[in-house]
């Protein structure tokens, strides 16, 4: 008789529990950055509430851990980060003061997107601190690759029907739709890019790797002597040899960095300095995954023919 | 098993192009669908790529399961491929496989180490020129070792320690376990803590933008360790107006805080606990910049026995401006802390205040410079006010070191004044930890 009060109990129990997430009408999603805020939004639709804690014009590696956020994190049902340690410096913190179990690192509603994702720069061999603030599970700045975004967004898709069971199949067309949309820009952005491919580029911070390899550019240099040290004098005048000796001409930088050294090397090389954008947000009219990439193409289409 | 898992996935990848090689292979009348074999390459990436990211998540969750020796052998071909039709690999207990991810560096296997927690050092070295008779330091000291380390322990909780190591001595600085996944949205913390009691006390010595701490944290919070005590800390967010964010922190330790120079607390019976509560208010006032107002409490015994009660109270203020677009470049802290200590002793009882206000400017990338004006009573002889102030210049050659130099001049209640000098070298090794805020 106990055993059987006891069982309805914990059937009453998983009810309330089982419904608690059908009842809340729409998923609470909040993203480290724009861009997962972004793709969360193409695949959430409006079953979701999706809000970003960094700004796109904003570094990633240094945002502060403000109290504010917690007020996000603790209504959350859904975390989605970056992941490869882009966070590290802030994120940590605030997921264990949030007081919200249900974005707790391995629980449900912690997604690390970058397990979707084609990851470049893994380093292989030992890992020191000598080779700067390197990520020792690879570059984290693995969006800037329309088919990573792809399969982000099929993740994010996939955990919110998880999430959401009711609205799984939403979430599917959705993400279905966005992959032909998807499909079709890649195809103007391919064309656009293709008589550029294999073009020599520098850039500030080594954050294009994946940018690099789906457009065919070949990035021979960083503006950082290492990742997260600032330019050096040494550096530069080095850089300025190298870019001279390979005719390179396009220096690209993210909005945050100071644009000091990248303008004199450009002044020394007789290269452009190409302000692109690394985040859905870095201007306020790139507002979604896809402008972030007509802003940066046409930027750099523009940039290739007037340097040749 | 996940070693199983790994070569399954390896397996696999050879496998399937072994199998669909056949029906790959162009007949005559047939000729080779360019298109369709594009496509399968594609999908063969995708499932690379699926694969790979599946690896990485495997190697970073921890297992739960104890650690298992090493596979005797890898599984054979054979194994694996029986390993395959079933494309998800089964989570279960064994230990990760990390080849390439973590550097053996010891001979020991790599699964094992997979397992252990977040290890830091952060070493804090400071110089001193000048004298100063009534708080002497070392000319030259290796001031603090700072051992962490941390983890998650479970889905439920997380650990951290920190072990600081003096020139002799050691001393747990904290150790305690987090609790994340409590109903209600509570945070509760258990082992040894810095205690909540306003912004310094919370603070390691290498995230404090000065070389010493302020005249008040010594005179009336127990010197460098401040209120550092084994208890419990309970904290929840409360519901405020929009835009504004509350915390309630409600703290019980044994209540022995202090050191015999600067005592606190001190239980001399086991009934003897101490208290603090904080309640910390936060608001943006945009997005560069932010206040946060402090209000903090702590009562206990102090070392006259349990008929003699410390309390205090506190306030802190500070002001955050960091420009989103130029944050690593610019920013400013301006903060102020207020702190009145009510203590029991014969034959009066003494009321003692002290402040601090510290500003602190970052000039580029890697320079910051500060100053702070210190004005505090003494906590048994409150009619004693000391006064003091620094001047403060940091670089920074990297986010993991950081290179200072602090002049201060301080006027003793006793006419003695002292100018000091002090360099400090302050270097962390491993793991990322997290910027303070």
């Amino acid at each position: 008789m106990r055993i059987r009060f006891g069982f309805v109990v914990l059937l009453a129990l998983g009810a309330i529990f089982s419904t608690a997430p059908a009842q809340a009408k729409k998923l609470n999603v909040v993203t480290s950055t724009t861009d997962m805020a972004a793709l969360t939004q193409e695949v959430g639709g409006d079953r979701v509430t999706v809000e970003s804690i960094a700004k796109g014009y904003q570094d990633p590696h240094f945002v502060e851990a403000k109290p504010s956020f917690l007020l996000k994190l603790r209504q959350a049902d859904l975390l989605v980060t970056v992941g490869l340690q882009l966070e590290i410096g802030w994120l940590p913190p605030l997921i264990t003061q949030s007081g919200n179990p249900r974005i707790q690192v391995g629980a449900n509603g912690y997604l690390d997107a970058s397990q979707f994702a084609e990851i470049l720069d893994i380093p292989t061999g030992p890992v020191t601190r000598a080779m700067g603030d390197v990520h020792p599970l690879g570059n984290p700045h693995y969006w800037l690759d329309p088919e990573n975004g792809r399969r982000v967004a099929k993740g994010i898709a996939g955990k919110l029907g998880e999430l959401d069971p009711a609205d799984a199949g939403y979430f599917q067309e959705k993400f279905q739709d966005f992959d032909k949309r998807l499909t079709t820009a890649e195809q103007k952005w391919d064309a656009d890019m293709k008589p550029y491919h294999g073009r020599k580029v520098v850039t500030y911070h080594n954050s294009l790797p994946n940018f690099a390899k789906h457009f065919g550019l070949n990035v021979i240099g960083y503006v950082e002597p290492r990742p997260g040290i600032p330019p050096t004098p040494s550096h530069t005048i080095e850089l300025i040899g190298l870019m001279k000796r390979e005719n390179c001409k396009i220096v690209m930088v993210e909005p945050y960095f100071d644009l000091k050294t990248p303008n004199s090397i450009a002044a020394q090389t007789g290269a452009q300095v190409v302000k692109y954008l690394p985040s859905v947000g870095g201007e306020k009219d790139v507002t979604d995954y896809f402008k972030l990439f007509d802003y940066d193409i046409a930027l750099l289409t523009k940039a290739f023919q007037a340097t040749q | 098993m996940k070693n199983l898992i790994t070569w399954a996935g390896v397996a696999m990848l050879f496998t399937i192009p072994l199998v669909a090689q056949p029906s790959n292979t162009p007949s005559p009348q047939n000729p080779p669908d360019s298109s369709a074999m594009e496509q399968r390459i594609k999908d063969l990436e995708e499932r690379i790529i699926a694969l790979e990211g599946q690896v990485r998540m495997l190697k970073a969750t921890p297992a739960a399961a104890p650690a298992q020796p090493a596979a005797v052998s890898g599984p054979t071909a054979a194994q694996a491929q029986v390993a395959v039709p079933p494309p998800a690999p089964t989570p279960a207990e064994a230990p990760p496989v990390a080849p390439g991810a973590l550097p053996v560096y010891g001979g020991a296997s790599a699964s094992a180490k997979a397992l252990n927690p977040d290890i830091s050092v952060i070493g804090d070295f400071i110089g001193k020129a000048g004298g100063n008779s009534v708080q002497p330091t070392p000319s030259l000291e290796m001031h603090e070792s700072e051992v962490g380390f941390q983890a998650i322990i479970d889905p439920y909780a997380r650990g951290d320690f920190f072990i600081s190591f003096g020139e002799s001595g050691v001393n747990l600085e904290e150790g305690y376990i987090t609790f994340t996944a409590l109903p209600a949205g509570i945070v509760a913390k258990v082992g040894k803590m810095r205690s909540a009691f306003g912004k310094v006390n919370m603070m390691h010595n290498h995230v404090l933008p000065w070389v010493d701490r302020p005249l008040v944290t010594n005179n009336l919070v127990g010197g460098e360790d401040g209120i550092d005590d084994a208890g419990v800390s309970i904290s929840r967010i409360i519901p405020a107006p929009k835009g504004l964010f509350l915390e309630a922190t409600g703290q019980v330790f044994r209540g022995d805080s202090g050191t015999d120079d600067s005592p606190v607390f001190h239980a001399s019976r086991d009934s003897d606990v101490s208290a603090v509560a904080h309640l910390r208010s936060y608001a943006d006032i945009n997005e560069s910049t932010n206040i946060d107002i402090g209000l903090s409490y702590a009562r206990g015994h102090n070392e006259l026995g349990t008929d003699f009660l410390t309390q205090l109270y506190g306030i802190d203020a500070t002001l955050r401006w960091k420009p989103l677009r130029r944050s690593i470049y610019h920013s400013f802290v301006g903060r102020g802390e207020f702190i009145w200590s009510q203590r029991q002793q014969v034959p009066t009882e003494q009321r003692a205040f002290g402040f601090y206000t510290s500003a602190d400017y970052q000039l580029g990338r890697r320079w910051f410079l500060g100053g702070r004006y210190d004005l505090s009573d003494r906590s048994r002889f409150a009619n004693l006010t000391d006064k003091g102030g620094s001047l403060v210049l940091t670089y920074w050659p990297s986010e993991f070191s950081q290179i200072r130099g602090q002049y201060r001049h301080t006027s003793y209640a006793d006419n003695i004044s002292a100018n000091e000098l002090f360099m400090q070298v302050i270097f962390s090794l491993g793991a990322h930890g997290a910027h303070p805020f």
